[in-house]
């Protein structure tokens, strides 16, 4: 399933066949990383994690609590590097160009790399409006009709506009827990991003909520890579084309142990601790 | 057991003697400055003459120089405050943050008296000379900038208020920003918005009713700060529409004039205006804890000295 | 592309600021320090810390009955204000969750933000008055009310921090509860308990408009507690405003032994508190 590529630094990289496109002259499209770790200060997160993202699929992370999932995926939007005392080293390649070379304004890269995070975070002081627009205000010089146009198309996008277009102007923590979350979204969106990366985003929404996100996760499909990070195996199930099952060694660094089309990873996993943590033998 | 029935009796007494003793200021202060109440009425608070020979009293200059010199102080110290804090809290790294965040409360340690001879001796002359020269040079078509320049006077008040109030709003704000939840600025981030633009569009606006009350609990101080005060800004009862005019304010016309004052009528009128600040003074407070006890649920209400 | 350089620009402008907010505030804590010490350190000598001020007119004498003044005043005023603000502390960590706790708590952080010369004028009010002078004594319980509510505050919040576990430990051997709070918990919470004595101290040790009808200020030493009294804080209102040279220099020198006793009290609380954590 998984076999190196021919990328100039020689590193391994996991490409699944008859998914690779090599198009863009030899140029790898979607999030590679390449021998990926992360500190937290002296303590090492996640270690030698080399993953491959596509275009317009979903792919889950799964793997028990404390192994390092939300540590990878905030590496991709280069969020990892605000904590105090935190550290990346090893590569991750946006369409073949790596972000965390000098060249790299994390600012711009995390434009193109929106994330939804484990609880919802709408602004409180905004209105649901302004929570939307707010993305795009950053760049100014956007005009009142084509903002109230983008933040329609962003909230229809995020399956809220319906519940919501009558009471834009209320603050955005008057709503649901499921509508907040929803809210996050379109407000990720807002900015156009190629990427989402969404961390447990279920995890604080009762089984409602979460049937309408997860319904919300497959229609973006269409348009977005999608990351998804959840501990919830029938979520990763329902709405991924790939998992990556991950686990922390005995230091605590976290390591990617597998990684494959999703129905293969559930059905027929490789390694025996894949099909102990996904048969629930695990701990 | 006799110790477990009076103990819990004997600390109640002690915290209920704290809530008597507010009480008992109000009360005994209404009490002395009575004669003045009842003689001059509302019109205490809008008369404008001060006179002890004809015991003729009205607080309006001094009523007026206070709130000008603590809005002066506010409007010098306010930026400068939420700017250090920003500094302290989310781009310092710890070590150079914690010296600066001891620097700071050391300068809220230094006396006020200690303020006032250094303002006297050290800050009026630079106020005097390049600041007002300067001010009154290029801005002396404004009637806050006119007149003569003694350097002693609301300004040199005002820049000094400002420097006695930057410790405690700045350990307020700074405590304020730290409640401040990370997702908050992670959403920001995840944006796309630079450092600056995550502090003024997510952090300073989620914690924005906690750092009014930062603000009003400068106020506060500003508003009761006698010694610094009294010793720059000239006591000159009259009210100027210049900066650079001598005036009063009431916490220092009550420390310059109580001394000397003779009759009874003129000690019940300084000590009415010392109930008129008491009672500012509560309410701005009262407004500024509540404000921060809010915003910092938990860690609340900790004095800063 | 030009909307990103501007961003990216005031970003770099708006942190710079903040930056240079923080050295302002440093930068006048220096300035304030080291003037004092430039302009102080040449009048203090042996002499000027152990004679009394010479009358009015001469050149020379001390400030050993401001400093024994103000070592006295903070003395009374922990007499008064050290029992019952401990006491109010105690009562409010150990027995005031409810809602006349929050009262209390609420008081006393209002009482402190009341300006220290209202509390001179009450107690003017309340003691002078009815004395018939300015008296040592209410100096000292001026400065006391404004202690307490300091001393309250501070022994409540450390005496929070004591485990519940230790109450109960004390308690499981049969020790009735005040014995427990007085002999195991109030020692567990000491460091606190202390450092907020001497913020306290430190604090009104500076003190000025609250003496200035109370304990007025004496020329001579102590003459009993009924009689003014001298006090640092005021000598150095009063020499500063003089217009007499030496004694504007005697301020400095005033200055810089008030501001070298209060820092120093501050530099070991900080210390106190850091061992703490
Ligand atoms: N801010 C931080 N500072 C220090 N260590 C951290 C920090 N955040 C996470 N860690 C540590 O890094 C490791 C990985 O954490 P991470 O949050 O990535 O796990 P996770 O897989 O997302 O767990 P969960 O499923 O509970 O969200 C853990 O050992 C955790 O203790
Ligand atoms: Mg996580």
């Amino acid at each position: 399933m998984i076999k190196s590529s021919p990328l100039p630094t020689g590193v391994t990289v996991p490409v699944r066949d008859e998914e690779r496109k090599v198009s863009n002259g030899g140029v790898q499209e979607g999030l590679v990383s390449i021998g990926l770790n992360a500190w937290y200060g002296r303590l090492l997160a996640i270690r030698n994690i080399n993953i491959h993202f596509e275009p317009k699929h979903v792919t889950a992370i799964i793997g028990p609590s404390g192994c390092g999932k939300s540590t990878l995926i905030r590496c991709f939007n280069r969020l990892h590097e605000t904590v105090p005392g935190a550290r990346v080293s090893g590569q991750v390649l946006l369409d073949g160009k790596d972000i965390y070379s000098p060249g790299t304004d994390p600012v711009q890269l995390r434009r193109r790399i929106g994330m939804v995070f484990q609880r919802p975070n709408p602004f409180p002081t905004m209105s649901i409006f302004d929570n939307v627009a707010t993305g795009i205000k950053l760049n100014g010089g956007m005009k009142g009709s084509r903002l109230a146009e983008i933040v329609e198309r962003s909230l229809r996008h995020a399956a809220l506009w319906d519940e919501v277009k009558d009471k834009l102007r209320n603050t955005g923590t008057d709503l649901s827990g499921g509508q907040q979350q929803r809210l996050c979204i379109a407000r990720a969106l807002a900015v156009e991003p190629e990427v989402l990366l969404m961390d447990e985003p279920c995890s604080a929404l009762d089984p409602i909520a979460t049937m309408k996100i997860e319904d919300l996760i497959r229609s973006l499909r269409e348009t977005y890579m999608i990351v998804i990070v959840t501990h919830n195996m029938q979520q990763a199930a329902r709405v991924s084309d790939f998992t990556g099952f991950m686990l922390a060694a005995e230091d605590r660094a976290g390591e990617l142990i597998e990684f494959g089309p999703t129905p293969q990873m559930f059905t027929n996993p490789k390694d025996k601790r894949t099909e102990d943590y996904i048969t629930g033998r695990f701990g | 057991m006799r110790g477990d029935a009076v103990f819990p009796a004997v600390t109640f007494l002690a915290a209920l003697a704290i809530i008597a003793l507010m009480l008992l200021i109000v009360y005994q202060m209404t009490i002395v400055a009575l004669p003045s109440l009842e003689r001059f009425g509302a019109g205490f608070l809008t008369g404008t003459t001060w006179d002890a020979v004809t015991e003729e009293f009205g607080a309006l200059p001094a009523i007026f120089g206070t709130i000008v010199t603590s809005l002066l102080a506010l409007l010098i110290a306010v930026p400068l405050s939420i700017g250090a804090a920003i500094f302290l809290t989310e781009l310092a790294p710890s070590p150079v943050g914690n010296v600066v965040s001891f620097l700071v409360e050391l300068l809220a340690a230094i006396p006020s008296v200690v303020y006032g001879i250094w303002g006297l001796f050290v800050l009026v002359p630079l106020v005097r000379d390049p600041l007002q020269r300067v001010l009154g040079d290029y801005l002396g078509f404004l009637p806050l900038f006119q007149g003569p320049r003694f350097g002693v006077g609301v300004l040199s008040a005002g820049i000094i208020l400002a420097i006695m109030i930057l410790p405690l709003v700045t350990a307020t704000t700074r405590d304020i920003i730290r409640m401040v939840p990370s997702t908050q600025k992670e959403a920001m981030l995840a944006l796309g918005a630079t450092k600056w633009e995550t502090i003024w569009r997510a952090v300073l606006p989620y914690g924005r009713s906690g750092i009014v009350g930062a603000i009003i609990l400068g106020l506060g101080r500003a508003l009761g700060e006698t010694m610094a005060v009294t010793m720059v800004i000239g006591n000159a009862f009259k009210i100027s529409p210049s900066l650079f005019a001598p005036g009063q304010t009431m916490a220092s016309q009550i420390a310059s004039e109580f001394a000397e004052a003779t009759s009874d009528l003129y000690i019940s009128a300084l000590i009415e205006i010392g109930l008129v600040l008491l009672g500012i003074s509560l309410l701005v407070n009262i407004m500024a804890r509540l404000l921060v006890w809010r915003a910092t649920r938990g860690v609340g209400g900790r004095l800063k000295t | 592309m030009s909307t990103y350089a501007t961003r990216k620009a005031t970003n770099w402008i708006m942190l710079g600021l903040c930056g240079l907010c923080a050295i302002t505030a440093t930068v006048a804590l220096i300035a304030i320090l080291s003037y004092t010490i430039a302009k102080g350190a040449p009048a203090i000598n042996l002499q000027f810390l152990t004679s009394l001020p010479q009358p009015v007119g001469e050149t020379g004498g001390g400030i050993s009955n401001a400093i024994l003044g103000t070592l006295l005043l903070v003395g009374l005023a922990c007499v008064i204000g050290i029992p019952v603000g401990l006491l109010a502390g105690i009562y409010l960590s150990e027995f005031g969750g409810h809602r006349f706790g929050s009262v209390v708590r609420f008081t006393a952080d209002v009482l402190f933000g009341v300006p220290s010369i209202v509390i001179g004028m009450f107690v003017y009010a309340l003691v002078v008055i009815r004395m018939g002078s300015f008296s040592a004594l209410s100096g000292g319980i001026a400065l006391a009310f404004i202690m307490m509510p300091i001393i309250a505050r501070t022994a409540e919040e450390s005496l929070r921090l004591v485990p519940t576990t230790i109450r109960e430990a004390g308690l499981a051997l049969g020790i009735p509860l005040w014995r427990t709070i007085l002999s195991i918990v109030l020692p567990g919470a000491l460091t606190g308990v202390v450092t907020g004595i001497m913020l306290g101290m430190a604090r009104v040790a500076g003190e000025t408009a609250p003496l200035l009808f109370t304990a007025f200020g004496n020329r001579l030493g102590f003459q009993g507690l009924d009689n003014p009294v001298a006090a640092l804080p005021l000598q150095i209102y009063r020499y500063a405003i003089s217009p007499y040279s030496d004694w504007q220099s005697q301020a400095w020198g005033a200055a810089l032994v008030l501001i070298a006793l209060v820092l120093i009290t501050s530099v070991v609380v900080r210390i106190l508190t850091r061992k703490r954590r």
